[in-house]
This record gives C-alpha cells, sequence and structure tokens, in this order.
C-alpha cells in the first residue's frame, strides 16, 4: 500500500521547544472555495510566504497529500498547517490552517473543522462567482459563528468580475463584501493583505489555561510510524506529554506519547495550550478506537461538561463491491480493512450474490466517496473489482407493523408482508448561470423533484429543489454537470424519509433473475427504467449460441423485454499449419477475459455491464 | 501419440504475390527481384537444419504454399522437392502440393511443375463470375479460371481449388449455382471459404469507411449449409469446416495439421510443430523474406522463435484443429488430464447437441462446428 505524503517521518528537532502561545497571538481559521476556485493556491502562498517549508520542501498544494485528493483537487482528512507570521504591528502571530473537503458528500467533515477555528476565510473565483457547495459551507461556518472574511481569488484573469461577485456575495450569502480583498494567488498579488487579514479580523481565540484540559477530538488517522494520529483543539487547560488523557465518549484512557504541531511537518511540542491546534499520539490502537468530536480531558482532573461533538456520520450510498477474480477476495477484505482504518465513515459487510458471488456491502457518504474508495481498492490495492448501481437506504413498512432498513434491493421482503415503503429525500441546493435553467429544471422535475425557490443573483439562478435520494446517486450528478456544461454547482443535505410507491424491478437473463441488477424504482419510472436496461444489457451481453431473453419484470409481471439472437455462424474460415498459433493464442486471452464475464447460467455477463446497465444516456 | 507414429510433413512458404489481393491477411508481399539461386540454397540450407532436429524420418507431404507459389522458378521447386528426397526420403506416395493461380502464366507451367514432382495443385479460383473476381481484386477472369481447372485436372493426379463465398450482395441461388458449375468441372477436392474481413486488410478499410458490408452470420450461415448440402449432394462431403473431398481424395497435408501431426516449416512465416524429448515445439519462422535469407545465411535457420508448448497449450491446439474436422479428435489420457474439471462441459455440449462423443473420440457436429469458434471457447475458456 502506498502510503498518503502527510504521514512523514520526524526530521528535524522541535520548532517550539516552550509551546503554549498566548491566545491573543493565536488565529484559528479555515478556507472555504468551491473546488478549483483556488484554495490549495492560496494555502501554498501563505505557507511560502510564513516560511513554513523551505522551497525545497514546498510542493504544490501540500495540504491535499493524497494522490487522489491532489488529481481530483479534492481534500478528504482535515489537514492542518501551523505557521509563524510577523504581522505589521510587530508581534509573531502562530496561524493554524485547517483544511475542509469542498465536496457535497464530505459536509460532515467541513463542519469539524470548522468548528475548530475561530474565522474563515471565503475564496471566491472573482469570474465564476458564488457556488453552491460554498455556498454549503458559508451557512456552516455562520451557524458555528465564524467571523468570515471575503477572498476575491483570480483578480488578474480578464474575465474578473468582482464588483459582480461582491454583490453577488452580499445578496446570495448576505455577508458584507465591501472590504473583500482582491488576489490572485497564482501571482501572490494581495496574498499579505490576506496574512494581514487573518490577524486583523479574525478574532483570537478564548480559553483558560487554568482550567481542567478539555480538547475537541477533530480528527485522527492512522500513521505507519506513530500509530494512531489524534488531530485536537485545546479549548481549556494544557495538553502535556506524559499526561494520562480520558476520552469522555469513547470511555477510554491513555498516556500521551507525543504531543506536537504540523508545520506541516510533524514537530514534537512539550504542551499545547488553550486555542492551540495539534496532534497527539497515546499507543492507541485503532482508529476506530477514537470518536471524531470526542472531549479529551485529563484523567485526574476531569473538565465539568464535554463539548457538543458531533453526529456521527452516516453512509447514505451503498453498493456491492466484488472482485472480479473469486481469488481476490480475501485480498479485497485486507484492502478494505485497511483503507476503513482511516476512514471511519466508510462501511462495509460481507455479502454474497448468486451473480457475482462473495463479495461486500459499502457504504459511502456520498457518490464521490464511494468513487474515491474505488479508485483506491484499484490503484493502492492493485484489485479489480465488480461495483453494483448505487443505492440508498429504503425504510420497508412490513404488514406486521415492524420496520426494517433495506440497504440492497436484493434483501426485498416478500411484497406480500409489505405495507409500504420510505425513502430518503434530500434538500438540494443548485446555482447556475441562468441560460442552463431550462435544461436543469426539466432534469429536476424528471427525477421526482419538488420545487421549493428559485431566486436570481445577477444572471446566475439559485434553485433549491427536494428531489428522492435514489433519484440522484446515480448519475444525478453527471447529468447536471453535462445539462449545464459544467457550470451548475450542486450541494445537498438529507432532509427526512417519505412514504413513496416504489417497487422492486429485477431483471431476469435467460429466465433467471440477476439479482445484482436488480433496482428499487418509483412505479411511475420503471417501465422506461427497465426499457432502458433491457435495451442497454442488449448492448452489452455479447451474442450467444443460444438467443437470450432479457426481461425487466415487477413481481412476476414482465414490463420490458429484448431478446439477443442467437449466433448462427462463427468459425474461422481457414485455419492451417500458422493459424493455429494464432487460434490457441486467441483461446489463451478469450480464458483471461473470461474472468471478467459473470456466468449465469449459461449466460456470460460482462463485469462493466452491471454498472453501465443502470446509467441512463438520455 | 508416439513419435514413431506421427507422420511428417513439410511446408514451404513462397512469400511473393504480383499483387496482394484486398481480403487477404497472410505473409505476402509484392514480388520484386528475386534471386532464384539465394532462394533455393536458403531453403534447403534451412531445411536441413530441420532435418537434424527430427533426425531420419520419411515424409508424407510436402506442400509448397504462399503467396504465389507457382511464380517461383522452376529451379526452387525441384530444388526443395529434391532436397526433401536426399534429407528424409518420401514415403510411398507422397503427396506434393503447390498453390497456384489460374492465370494463363501459371498454366503455362503447370507440366513443368509436374515434371519436377508436384503431384497435386490447388487452384486459387475463388469465383468464375467476372465481377465477383474484380471486386476480390484477382488478376485473372472467369475464363482463366476455367481453362486453368482443366489444365490442372488433366495436368496433375488430384486437384483441388479454392472459392470464396458470402460476397455483398451474393444471394443462396447464386451460390448454389455457383457450386454446382464448380461440382460439374469434375475436381475430386473444393475448399470453399467464407469472405472474412481481416485486420489489416484493404477491405477492414473499405468496411470501416461504409463501403459495403459483408452479409450478416444468418445469411453466411445460409450460405455455408447450402455448401454442405450441395458438396454431399455430389459425394465430396465435408471433411473440414471448409474443405471437402471425394472419400480418399482429401488433402493429406492439411490432414496433418488438423490431426495435429508433425510439420516442418521453411520459408518466410512458416510455422512448424515437432516433438522433440517427449515435448511439442512449436517454431515460428522470421516473416520478412528479407531478414529471413539473411538469418538462414548467417545461422544455418530461419526460426524466429522456437517454443515448448505446455499440456494446455497442446490441448488448445489439439482441440482447436481436431474438432474442425468431421472425425474429430481422439481424446488420450493427457487430453482428458490437461482438460480437467472442463470435461463435464462436454456432456452438457453433447446434451446441446454441439458435440458427440463416441468412447474416446470427440466430435463437433455439424451444427457445432459451424459455431466452432464460440464451441471451442465454451470447452476450454
Amino acid at each position: 500500500m502506498r502510503q498518503p505524503a502527510r504521514h512523514c517521518r520526524l526530521a528535524r528537532p522541535p520548532l517550539y521547544p516552550a509551546a503554549m502561545t498566548p491566545l491573543k497571538n493565536i488565529r484559528n481559521f479555515s478556507i472555504i472555495a468551491h473546488i478549483d476556485h483556488g484554495k490549495s493556491t492560496l494555502a501554498d502562498r501563505i505557507i511560502q510566504l510564513t516560511g513554513g517549508l523551505t522551497d525545497r520542501e514546498m510542493k504544490e498544494q501540500v495540504l491535499d497529500s493524497m494522490e487522489l485528493e491532489r488529481e481530483r483537487g479534492i481534500t478528504i482528512k482535515a489537514n492542518t498547517v501551523r505557521l509563524n507570521y510577523r504581522a505589521a504591528d510587530g508581534e509573531t502571530y502562530v496561524l493554524n490552517l485547517i483544511d475542509t473537503p469542498g465536496h457535497v458528500d464530505f459536509t460532515y467533515e467541513v463542519s469539524r473543522s470548522l468548528s475548530a477555528c475561530e474565522g474563515a476565510l471565503l475564496v471566491v473565483d472573482a469570474s465564476q462567482g458564488v457556488e453552491a457547495q460554498t455556498l454549503a459551507n458559508v451557512y456552516q461556518a455562520i451557524d458555528v459563528d465564524l467571523e468570515i472574511v471575503p477572498v476575491l481569488n483570480k483578480i488578474d484573469l480578464p474575465a474578473a468580475e468582482p464588483e459582480r461577485v461582491k454583490a453577488q456575495i452580499e445578496d446570495v450569502i448576505g455577508l458584507d463584501a465591501s472590504d473583500a480583498i482582491e488576489i490572485s494567488a497564482k501571482t501572490g498579488l494581495g496574498v499579505d493583505k490576506v496574512l494581514e487579514a487573518i490577524v486583523r479580523r479574525l478574532p483570537p481565540p478564548e480559553g483558560d489555561p487554568n482550567a481542567p484540559l478539555k480538547a475537541l477530538l477533530v480528527d485522527s488517522w492512522y500513521d505507519p510510524y506513530l500509530g494512531v494520529v489524534v488531530l485536537v483543539r485545546i479549548v481549556d487547560g494544557v495538553l502535556r506529554k506524559g499526561a494520562r488523557i480520558r476520552m469522555l465518549g469513547a470511555k477510554a484512557s491513555y498516556t500521551v506519547d507525543q504531543v506536537g504541531v504540523s508545520t506541516p511537518k510533524k514537530t514534537p511540542v512539550d504542551a499545547l495550550g488553550p486555542g492551540e491546534i495539534g496532534y497527539l499520539t497515546a499507543s492507541i490502537k485503532e482508529v476506530a478506537d477514537t470518536h471524531v468530536g470526542d472531549t479529551i480531558t485529563e484523567e485526574r482532573r476531569p473538565c465539568g461538561t464535554p463539548l457538543p461533538g458531533f453526529k456521527p456520520s452516516q453512509p447514505v450510498v451503498f453498493c456491492g463491491m466484488f472482485p472480479v477474480d473469486a481469488a481476490d477476495f480475501e485480498d479485497l477484505r485486507e484492502a478494505m480493512a485497511k483503507l476503513r482504518l482511516n476512514d471511519a465513515s466508510f462501511h462495509y459487510e460481507m455479502e454474497t450474490s448468486a451473480a457475482l458471488g462473495f463479495g461486500f456491502r459499502c457504504g459511502f457518504l456520498g457518490l464521490l466517496h464511494l468513487e474515491i474508495i474505488r479508485e483506491r481498492l484499484e490503484r493502492e490495492f492493485g484489485l479489480d473489482i465488480i461495483t453494483t448501481a448505487p443505492s440508498v437506504i429504503y425504510r420497508v413498512h412490513l404488514t406486521d407493523g415492524s420496520m426494517k432498513e433495506l440497504h440492497n434491493p436484493a434483501d426485498m421482503p416478500d411484497m406480500v408482508r409489505v405495507s409500504h415503503l420510505e425513502e430518503p429525500w434530500i434538500k438540494a441546493t443548485i446555482m447556475t448561470p441562468d441560460d442552463h435553467l431550462g435544461a436543469i429544471l426539466k432534469l429536476c422535475e424528471e427525477r421526482r423533484g419538488v420545487q421549493q425557490e428559485l431566486t436570481y443573483a445577477g444572471s446566475r439562478a439559485m434553485l433549491v429543489y427536494e428531489l428522492p435520494l435514489n433519484e440522484v446517486v446515480f448519475d444525478f450528478y453527471d447529468r447536471l454537470k453535462s445539462v449545464s456544461k459544467g457550470y451548475a454547482s450542486f450541494d445537498y443535505q438529507l432532509l427526512d424519509y417519505r412514504e413513496g410507491d416504489l417497487v422492486k424491478m429485477q431483471i431476469l437473463v435467460n429466465e433467471e433473475p440477476v439479482d445484482a441488477l436488480s433496482i428499487i424504482v418509483h412505479r411511475s419510472k420503471a417501465e422506461s427504467r427497465g426499457r432502458a436496461m433491457c435495451e442497454k444489457l442488449k448492448e452489452l451481453i455479447p451474442r450467444h449460441m443460444f438467443k437470450i431473453p432479457i426481461q425487466a419484470a415487477i413481481g412476476g409481471r414482465v414490463i420490458a423485454r429484448e431478446t439477443i439472437s442467437a449466433l448462427r455462424k462463427d468459425v474461422t474460415a481457414k485455419c492451417y499449419g500458422g493459424d493455429v498459433t494464432r487460434k490457441r493464442k486467441l483461446l489463451e486471452k478469450q480464458k483471461e477475459g473470461k474472468k471478467k464475464m459473470r456466468q449465469f447460467g449459461r449466460v456470460e455477463i460482462p463485469q462493466e455491464a452491471f454498472i453501465k446497465a443502470l446509467k441512463m444516456d438520455r | 501419440m508416439s513419435n514413431s507414429k506421427a507422420q511428417l510433413g513439410v511446408y514451404v512458404h513462397w512469400p511473393y504475390c504480383a499483387r496482394i489481393c484486398p481480403y487477404c491477411d497472410f505473409n505476402v508481399y509484392r514480388t520484386r527481384d528475386i534471386d532464384a539461386g539465394r532462394w533455393r540454397a536458403a531453403l534447403i540450407r534451412d531445411l536441413e537444419y530441420w532435418r537434424a532436429r527430427t533426425g531420419p524420418r520419411r515424409l508424407a507431404s510436402l506442400y509448397f504454399g504462399g503467396g504465389t507459389p507457382s511464380l517461383a522458378s522452376i529451379e526452387v521447386v525441384e530444388g526443395v522437392i529434391d532436397a526433401c528426397e536426399r534429407l528424409w526420403g518420401f514415403e510411398n506416395g507422397p503427396e506434393i502440393t503447390l498453390e497456384a493461380n489460374p492465370t494463363d502464366a501459371a498454366r503455362s507451367r503447370f507440366q513443368a511443375f509436374a515434371r519436377a514432382g508436384v503431384n497435386r495443385l490447388s487452384l486459387g479460383v475463388q469465383s468464375f463470375d467476372d465481377a465477383a473476381l474484380a471486386f476480390l481484386g484477382r488478376d485473372h477472369d472467369g475464363a482463366a479460371a476455367r481453362r486453368a481447372v482443366e489444365a490442372a485436372l488433366s495436368s496433375f493426379p488430384r486437384a483441388s481449388f479454392d472459392l470464396i463465398y458470402a460476397l455483398p450482395d451474393q444471394t443462396e441461388d447464386a451460390w448454389r449455382a455457383a457450386l454446382r458449375a464448380a461440382l460439374r468441372t469434375g475436381v475430386r477436392h473444393l475448399s470453399l471459404y467464407q469472405l472474412t474481413i481481416e485486420p489489416g486488410t484493404a477491405f477492414e478499410r473499405a468496411v470501416a469507411r461504409g463501403r459495403w458490408r459483408p452479409p450478416d452470420d444468418g445469411l453466411a450461415a445460409a450460405l455455408y449449409d447450402i455448401a454442405q448440402e450441395e458438396t454431399a449432394a455430389a459425394g465430396l462431403a465435408a471433411y473440414e469446416i471448409s474443405n471437402h473431398a471425394a472419400p480418399g481424395e482429401e488433402s493429406r497435408h492439411n490432414l496433418l495439421y488438423w490431426r495435429y501431426q508433425d510439420y516442418v516449416g521453411v520459408g518466410p512465416g512458416a510455422h512448424g510443430r515437432l516433438r522433440a524429448d517427449g515435448r511439442r515445439i512449436a517454431v515460428e519462422i522470421r516473416p520478412h523474406p528479407e531478414d529471413y535469407l539473411a538469418a538462414v545465411e548467417r545461422e544455418g535457420c530461419g526460426a524466429a522463435s522456437v517454443e515448448a508448448l505446455d499440456a494446455e497449450a497442446v490441448l488448445i491446439e489439439r482441440l482447436s484443429m481436431g474438432l474442425r474436422l468431421a472425425e474429430g479428435v481422439i481424446l488420450d489420457a493427457e487430453d482428458l488430464a490437461a482438460l480437467g474439471p472442463r470435461a463435464a462441459r462436454l456432456d452438457a455440449l453433447a446434451r446441446e447437441g454441439l458435440v458427440a462423443r463416441d468412447g474416446a473420440r470427440l466430435a463437433a457436429t455439424a451444427e457445432g462446428r459451424r459455431l466452432l469458434d464460440a464451441l471451442l471457447a465454451r470447452i476450454l475458456a
């Protein structure tokens, strides 16, 4: 397994032998920005200007250290960097920058990062304006009473319209943007003003160094050299190396092995005082032993009331993951266990499918999260996996009055026992240039959306829709990007469960149901979905020596049907002395290819069919 | 199969053609300045190398294929035949086949080839229809083809010719008529090939550009079935997917391939299969003519690779070849061991009517042969 670069060895002697900075000289902040609006570039500039890393150490976008995060320009884990800044007033300040994920799936991580700060920089692309994701994160920051400094980035671009974007920030978010700082993170223009604003406009933390220790567990991860590393924000008291600490929620005690700060290299310090952000290690065995949002205190002198904490993150999207080669099952299990070590929001449990054999039912925070896990399994662990269609959690109310949660359409009870089904609904916020509005409204209506709001700010529209999550999980985001030519942005939050006229649709290939292709679908959509899936499968399943009927059915009723005609002639015309080698190589290739096929009765279904059959091109 | 019982044949590849046919993906090159003496010497030297590897055995067959070996000089053909006689010696009544184009120029040399020892001619007629021949890019017309067939049947003890079917727009009636006309020539062996679009050919590019489309597999199957009916009615039933013969008139050389016997291949791009130290070896000769000549002259051997095949590879090759024959293959203990649990698939395929088993003999049924590529994948993959 390749290790994220963040887990670097201790290289230098402590930079802060006697830590505990005075409160008035500490500033803790996050940067809120939409993907590509320049958050990472600005972070790089700030780190460079304050000398956090030498040029040699300076890597582009140090905060986004995981390979995938770098590629997609997103951040998943909370990373921090502690910087020393000598301000215009002659004082030296400690700036703690806490990075936040920028994607809809990781809203939860955003909220906990923000809880460790007193302020935030709101970075908006001066040509693009406010996006849905920015909006969601800013509201979160406002909810936890952060001071927000608007920053207009990419001011050097010819398309920049700072005045229009300032007006938008005021109209849409309701923030005073008259003091917005105009910068170009790329060229470095205005970044010094940002540093001054952090010191002058953001409040210092509050806290009592003499009170019992009270610290927020912000995040934790597994480091191969240090073991479990816990990111903490000290609220009151002092965290020292060697101290006995207690985690109030987890009800566990540990002796602190090491206390340190990230510069962004892990650098040990003797102690962390109120307002400071740093890490601790304490021979904690597993990441699962640490609860994000927990309160850490002293064992001998515990604090009175714990911090409010966070609700644990709950997976909302589920899918099956199966090894392409059944022999890889154990490897897949190990790989998942390793990923889970650093990602408590990723859930998995064993699943058996008649079509796909042994695998796992996995839970994710969202589709991007799913995609990241899938890619990591393939890239870092070299596994070939089949992913089944994403599903949400349905509530199945049975006629006996009981309710069960359904994570997998294949587990749907017999319909005679079912009284009704409920499905999760979300509140979706979409921001788009108004020329794509028509297409987006149509998309939302097609997905059973209920419009709540439609407002304009300049030439941009903000749409709020209530939508069933099951209409969103599969390809809504792709479709939204496609109908808006990439300009629309999207964010959502879970609302509630609502009763829906939902049915389980099965796909039968050659008269046999293929469990991995079953979906729960709204009755009004069943026929068109069924027809689309049958047509797609007809393209995806190669012709066989016999004809293959493909049917979509609800209960015993067939609602759509296609037929793959039988091969009539399939034989090499000329095969002599030299052709046998070619023929053999072809058969050897077919043997390899067969590993990527799933045998279903007499029919071989290519693994790609399991995911492609559910994509809707229309 | 032990060494002693296996038959041995020699294949000689002549890589040159006067023109390259748009459907052909063989190892062929446009005729250029050909130094017949150099070719003759190189082919003989290569044969000497293989004689040393096979040890003393008799040849059941010698086959000149190509390319267009009827363009090769008599000196080359004669030299190779004499060398085979000298190096191995022929069994009684050997088959010595030469592939020829049915042009008038080739026809004028038939007697000379016969005198050199060729006793079977295989003519690349492809069609007797002028329009079809023009489409196939051939440099003969229907009348020349008829003259060549007539001359071949009178000049050689045995002769065969090829036809290509499933041309675009070919109807079932037209194919039936063409077959009947072909059978009326009195020929005792026919090779009937479906036109297939091969990678890297001019036809592949034409089809990709949408110039024309080959018939779908439904029509191709109907045309194949017509070929089975018409040849069987004339007493030339199929003994292999694309080959039809009166009893005893089968190509003994090609049977060596399909029965997975031993064969030495010389000339550019030729392949060989031999047994050595109890193992099956696959030989591939350098494909490019100049490379081939240079390698033989330098090293005394033109092989690009000599590879020992494992049991699985042998099984795949034996079944791929043997199931093409109406007679099928005899599955020996080694085959069954290599087949392992896949042997159970044969029972299922037998129930589907695609294969038939008779003791140790496994054969594809008529239906199974028409779908042989898919059938092989179901048995082996």
